[in-house]
């Protein structure tokens, strides 16, 4: 730890949310109203997710080490990558930031005791839990082949899977995540400490403020649309089969107008997660503040607007392709201002090793790759070759687990100390981080490549000369499962042995770093008020650094 | 050229070069943006690496110079992918006028394809090479897409459209074709080959190979009786319903003053549902026959209308636009 300034021996504080005074049984955590609680329920359930997406995802990959197949039947391989989608996209990628550090963070960041809506946060648990429930009774008698897409009418008509269970558990679900982000919103908006400006709000409140209006307005739209089709697997009604004149196309359009925005769900709060890391590791206010900040609204606002790229060879009309592949350039410039704004804030910084900067530097690298990318995919002419290959899915993994899982992982290691009060071994952290990046280009970039060659997605068999490019995917992946193994492995570890690392071990500027790790119930020993300027190191003499030359105060001393 | 590099796929269709052109276009665009980034990056990581636990960084203020170059030279650049981009599309979805056409109907899990003669093939297509070819797609049940990846070009064949697709194949040979649309159990095994021929072995495999197959519009006019659509579409004109003849590729005035070109999609959809454009002066007579024909014998009857496109128009009793209609 010799970039981080010398601090006595620490120890937790007497009373924290782990430990507070109304029980620590498990009533008390079922009942819970605290936002920190509830995180870590979260935390939980989506780490459960994330395992059965992740024992999908490793019998893909094997399955795909030989062209005839490795592993399983046709109809089990469909299931698989369409289990795979459903549990990863629906119940682990969209919750994850939000609803485990959003809900731990956002009140602590602009200095609030709780949510607006305690109770309301605790019912969207539940209904994320209901919701997962029928996804898992649908996985679990007769499972899901129609692709994560549920694409009519193969869905509503032709598929012989459990489709009703699994819509209406997404169906369900999507209220958890509209609860959510009505919560974010109305408690940004009214909740902030005295002082907390709109523009001394850190980036991680601006990019989640993005992410709920996301939320909210988009995720009624698939929430209807997969009830039509669950409508019409299960009463007939004609909306998407033609043979009962509907239209297949609608789902499509009605489909993608929210699960395109709901990219942005998955990346805008990593984007957030990065942002507090950057300039917290470099020791210097972020570059570009309002640009960054700016950027999360815009990519939000276009993003609305690109839905029908994913339908550039469905038959739509030449003049709504051109305008869909229009808007989708547009949104690529907020992506790159980031991009800029975080290269050029390690510009004379003071730049730290230490794990949440690696794992932040190897999401800029993956997300940057996966960001290109998508101008590939958004240009017309060339989507009409990649398409619906495997560039695709290269393409996706790296924005939804280069990017967003990156950002989640990173930020897990960014705030760890602040939820458990102990740190991690570093340099295994530091190993864990290099092995998922390295991991994660060994299993994808070859399926660029693979896709321009014209191997189309979901396929159980391919032809021989696919083979070498998906044995080094293979090969990648399981370096890929061992960088996700190893946090999760040190991380339980420190819960218990690991070093306590004081209110603000790295030290960083926000308002959550100045209440203890782990926090009280209630947050802040007093209301704290805010009278700096976002990550701003110079002034800040309670950070204990040369510019300030005061040594570190416990939180609930002075302040 | 790039054909010999393993990873291309090859090049066999007026698309293929054009595609690879944008590909390494785009490529080297990127390619340098992600290299200047990383680094970047990368020397800064070493650069300015924290050596006083205590340090902090030099503060650099905004700048809205350089925001504003770093957003307008990237929307620059994504402009001209966009542009060229656009034209290499708009080039595919206009599909020349001198086609030879090839029916495709996709269902779960083959593909069937009929030549202009009526001969029909399974997970096969043959063409010949140096001709402008459309195929006009039809799926049996759920959403195919046809992907030749030699040529650089996918189509979905979605059920209740007709979508289509062109392209001119340059190099004799035998390459892969997929279905790219997931599709249920056997996707995977949706695919097979396009031959592309040299076009005097075309004919001769045309010809060598047609017994037994029926000329779809010879089909088509079996069908039309059977179906009683002679009944009321008579060709002198004389009947309830319009003269078919002369009409196809032809402006149709429509009821509500419109008009819409006689072709695949439109036919397709009078037959299926015919209240959906009514052709102005004639009351919506015709029943539905949607669930009544199958994708093959849809293509059969418009082949039959398409072989009415030289048959004498009557002097009443149609539905051709007069040429001074709006287009």
């Amino acid at each position: 730890m010799s970039n981080t300034p010398l601090t006595p021996d620490l120890e937790l504080p007497d009373e924290h949310y782990l430990n507070a005074t109304y029980g620590s049984g498990i009533r008390s955590w079922l009942l819970t109203t605290d936002h920190k609680r509830i995180a870590l329920l979260y935390l939980a359930s989506v780490t459960v997710f994330f395992f059965i997406g992740g024992v999908l995802a490793t019998m893909i990959r094997i399955h795909l080490l030989t062209p005839g197949g490795a592993l399983v039947t046709p109809e089990t391989y469909n299931k698989l990558f369409t289990m795979h989608g459903v549990a990863m996209i629906f119940f682990f990628l969209i919750p994850s930031i939000p609803a485990v550090f959003g809900n731990f963070l956002i009140p602590l960041m602009i200095g609030a005791k709780d949510l607006a809506f305690p109770k309301i946060n605790l019912l969207s648990w539940y209904i994320y839990l209901i919701g997962g429930g029928f996804v898992l009774y649908s996985f679990s008698t007769g499972g899901l082949d129609t692709g994560w897409t549920f694409y009519t009418p193969l869905s509503s008509v032709y598929s012989n899977s459990a489709v009703t269970p699994a819509v209406i558990g997404i169906f369900i679900n999507g209220f958890s995540s509209i609860l959510t982000g009505l919560n974010f919103i109305v408690t940004i908006h009214t909740m902030r400490a005295p002082g907390m400006t709109w523009f001394r709000l850190p980036l991680f409140a601006w990019a989640h403020y993005a992410t709920s209006l996301v939320m909210i307005l988009g995720t009624p739209v698939v929430a209807i649309t997969l009830l039509l089709a669950g409508l019409e697997r299960m009463f007939h009604l004609g909306f998407f089969n033609p043979a009962l004149g509907g239209d297949p196309i609608l789902f499509q359009h009605l489909f993608w107008f929210y699960s395109h925005p709901a990219v942005y769900i998955m990346i805008l709060p990593a984007m957030g997660v990065v942002s507090e890391i950057i300039p917290t590791f470099a020791r210097k206010p972020i570059f570009g503040y309002s640009f960054i900040a700016g950027s999360s609204i815009a990519i939000a606002v276009i993003g609305f607007l690109v839905w029908a790229h994913h339908m550039f060879v469905t038959g739509e009309s030449t003049y709504a392709a051109l305008t869909f592949s229009f808007l989708s350039y547009l949104v690529a410039i907020p992506s790159a201002v980031k991009v800029f704004n975080w290269t050029s804030t390690l510009y004379k910084g003071s730049i730290s090793w230490d794990p949440p900067m690696v794992y932040a530097l190897g999401f800029i690298g993956l997300f940057v790759i996966g960001g290109l990318t998508g101008l590939f995919l958004a240009c017309l002419g060339l989507d009409i070759h990649i398409h619906d290959t495997y560039f695709v899915v290269a393409h996706f993994h790296y924005i939804m687990v280069g990017g967003a899982v990156m950002g989640y992982v990173g930020g897990l290691h960014f705030w760890w100390p602040k939820i458990t009060g102990r740190l991690y071994p570093k340099s295994l952290s530091q190993f864990a981080a290099i092995i998922l990046f390295v991991g994660f280009n060994l299993t994808f970039f070859p399926q660029f490549i693979l896709g321009y060659l014209g191997m189309p997605r979901r396929y159980h068999t391919y032809p021989p000369e696919f083979q070498v490019l998906n044995v080094l995917s293979t090969a990648g992946a399981s370096i890929l499962a061992l960088g996700y193994l190893l946090p999760m492995s040190y991380l339980i570890w420190s819960m218990r042995y690991g070093k306590v690392a004081g209110p603000n071990p790295w030290p960083a500027t926000g308002l959550e770093w100045k209440t203890d790790s782990p926090p009280l119930t209630e947050n802040f020993h007093v209301t704290p008020e805010v009278t700096w300027e976002p990550y701003d190191f110079q002034n800040r003499p309670d950070l204990g650094l040369a510019a300030g030359a005061r040594p570190l105060a416990p939180a609930h001393g002075d302040d | 050229m790039q054909s010999q590099l393993p990873i291309y796929p090859e090049q066999a269709s007026n698309f293929a070069p054009q595609v690879d052109a944008l590909m390494i276009f785009i490529t080297g665009v990127c390619v340098f943006f992600a290299a200047a980034i990383t680094i970047a990056i990368v020397f800064f990581f070493f650069k300015y690496h924290r050596k006083e636990s205590t340090a902090v960084g030099i503060v650099t203020h905004e700048d809205s110079r350089l925001e504003a170059v770093w957003m307008i030279v990237p929307l620059i650049l994504a402009m001209a992918m966009f542009g060229w981009g656009a034209v290499v599309y708009v080039d595919y979805r206009n599909t020349p006028h001198d086609t030879l056409d090839v029916y495709v109907v996709g269902k779960q899990w083959m593909w069937k394809a009929q030549q202009p003669n009526g001969l029909k093939e399974i997970n096969e297509l043959h063409v010949p090479v140096g001709r402008n070819i459309r195929l006009i797609l039809a799926s049996e049940d759920v959403i195919h897409d046809f992907f030749v990846p030699a040529f650089r070009v996918k189509m979905d064949v979605v059920p209740g459209h007709y979508n289509t697709m062109w392209f001119r194949p340059t190099k004799p040979g035998r390459y892969h074709f997929f279905c790219s649309q997931y599709c249920g159990t056997n996707h995977a095994l949706m695919g097979g080959w396009v031959t592309v021929m040299e076009p005097s072995d075309y004919s001769a495999w045309l010809s060598g190979s047609s017994g037994g197959s029926t000329n779809p519009a010879v089909a088509g006019e079996k069908l039309f009786a059977e179906k009683a659509c002679i009944t009321c579409h008579v060709a002198n004109g004389t009947g309830p319903s319009p003269s078919l003849n002369g009409v196809y590729g032809a402006q149709v005035l429509l009821a509500d003053g419109s008009t819409v070109t006689a072709e695949e999609a439109y036919i397709r959809e009078s037959i299926l549902q015919p209240n959906a454009k009514i052709v102005a002066g004639y009351p919506p007579l015709m029943p539905t026959f949607q669930g009544q024909l199958t994708e093959e014998q849809i293509f059969a009857l418009t082949a039959y209308i398409k072989s009415l496109q030289s048959q004498p128009v009557p002097a009443k009793g149609y539905g051709i636009a007069p040429p001074t209609g709006k287009k």
